[in-house]
């Protein structure tokens, strides 16, 4: 495989709400492989850009490019797209109505127009490989947040895509379910999977990002590695937005 | 005359025919009743501005008029622009319309309730938006409206007996044709009371079935009991 393959580009993305400009002129290229981490205080548009990058936002100016395709402004093709670039949401937003194993085989079959036989051993593939095809039969309502994060990120694999984009995923959970999502993510990131991730988890960050952006006021205000933000002693408006670094960071 | 020999002998046989033109009143508006209603209800959600306009309008228009109304200009007033129908087929199409504007304000409320993160991650797997509401939304709110979709299709089975007023002799008027023969009112619309009264208990309880059979689990009653 060929690291310096870039997947995906977004160049000088802005969206506004209303008089409120919450993006200003985002930037950056990602390398197959690679996972960036957003990190920044709330209400700086990290949500926001990635939900630009698969057009479930449109925003005002900007390109998004995936494998050299424009993603932006490709009328009925984004459907494509969009099952090239996967999404985690905060809240997983399964389908409530199907059990773990239909959530995850609903869009093999009505979106990529698998047979019947394909997509189930797809979906108990990906479902394996989120450690809950024991739970294939139940629906949302009986899993944990966690479990229920896990069966998301199987739907958002069954789609075999690029790149997947990580909102927040452990948010709503707590320090024991986080762990256990934290480490499919980790395990992915290991196999190579491309990943973009909104996240507090500055341990995460740290172990797994290959690059993290700092975003402030609707731009990337600080970025580079996790070692060299870290070090760099020109980087300091990171290093006071997560305050107690050194717990996290060690030193 | 013996009473029960007026009952079993002469009423219930003519009930019976009645009986027989009622269901098949109900058997033919009802599934179209409720494709309409699932049509207009999407339309008024999720179409263009003009869809959506009309789909609001038709529905005004059938809430806001008696269905007594609209059979009669189905059955009387549509052959002087040259479509004559029969009293049955106007009242099929009356009673669709009628039911299908209620039926699409009870899916309509279900769609609404839907949480909007089901749409969302529906169409970011690459779903069109008439893909997500046919496989992710529609399902959910279906659930969601049986209840009200329910109370309207004991509707329907009563105002089956308007049908009467345009010349279908169906439940109701095969009572009423008895009744006036023999001058036998009290007894006789009794027992037509009680046919519809079993009519609606089986229609209840099937829907009970039904809906036990369709729950899932965070989404049911039931489990919003257990709470």
């Amino acid at each position: 495989m060929d690291r310096n393959d870039i997947v995906l580009r977004v160049e000088d993305i802005h969206k506004s709400f209303g008089d409120k400009e919450v993006l200003r002129g985002i930037s950056f290229e990602v390398r197959r492989g690679e996972t960036k981490v957003f990190i920044g205080p709330s209400g700086t548009g990290k949500s926001t850009l990635l939900r630009c990058i698969n057009q479930l936002t449109i925003p005002d100016r900007g390109s998004v490019w995936l494998d050299g395709e424009e993603v932006t402004n490709s009328g009925a093709r984004i459907n494509y797209f969009r099952q090239k670039i996967g999404m985690v949401f905060q809240n997983y937003y399964l389908f409530d109505h199907l059990t773990a194993f239909k959530n995850v085989e609903l869009a093999l079959l009505r979106v990529r127009g698998m047979s019947k036989a394909e997509a189930c051993e797809k979906a108990l593939t990906e479902l394996r490989q989120v450690g809950l095809e024991d739970w294939a039969d139940h629906y949302p309502a009986e899993l944990s947040g966690g479990q229920a994060q896990r069966v998301s990120i199987a739907r958002a694999l069954a789609m075999d895509p690029d790149v997947i984009l990580f909102d927040e995923p452990t948010s709503a959970l707590d320090p024991e379910l986080t762990r256990e999502v934290l480490e499919v993510m980790k395990r992915l990131a290991q196999q190579g999977m491309t990943m973009l991730v909104v996240t507090h988890e500055m341990g995460f960050a740290r172990s797994v990002a290959t690059e993290i952006l700092f975003m402030e006021n609707g731009v990337v205000a600080e970025q580079g590695t996790p070692d060299r933000l870290m070090h760099d002693p020109r980087f300091t408006r990171m290093k006071n937005f997560i305050g107690q670094f050194d717990s996290y960071w060690g030193d | 005359m013996d009473q029960a020999v007026f009952i079993f002998d002469i009423l219930l046989p003519a009930l019976m025919q009645g009986l027989v033109i009622t269901l098949q009143l109900i058997v033919f508006s009802a599934p179209f009743g409720l494709a309409l209603g699932i049509g207009v209800a999407t339309g008024r959600q999720y179409g263009g501005p003009i869809l959506s306009r009309a789909c609001k309008t038709f529905v005004l228009l059938i809430k806001g008029t008696p269905l007594l109304l609209l059979l009669f200009i189905l059955y009387f007033g549509l052959p002087s622009i040259g479509i004559t129908l029969s009293a049955f087929t106007a009242s099929v199409i009356g009673f669709i319309l009628c039911n299908g504007a209620y039926n699409s304000e009870y899916i309509r409320g279900a769609l609404i309730s839907v949480k909007d993160g089901q749409m969302i991650a529906a169409q970011a797997l690459g779903m069109t938006r008439a893909q997500a509401i046919r496989n992710v939304i529609m399902p959910q709110a279906l659930r969601r409206a049986i209840p009200g979709l329910s109370n309207e299709f004991i509707y329907l089975i009563k105002y089956s007996s308007l049908a009467y007023m345009i010349t279908v002799v169906e439940l109701s008027g095969a009572g009423k044709n008895v009744a006036t023969k023999y001058f036998i009112y009290t007894e006789t619309f009794m027992v037509v009371g009680i046919v519809y009264l079993v009519l609606v208990t089986i229609t209840t309880v099937a829907v009970n079935i039904l809906e036990k059979r369709v729950a899932v689990p965070g989404m049911s009653r039931t489990s919003a009991a257990q709470l």
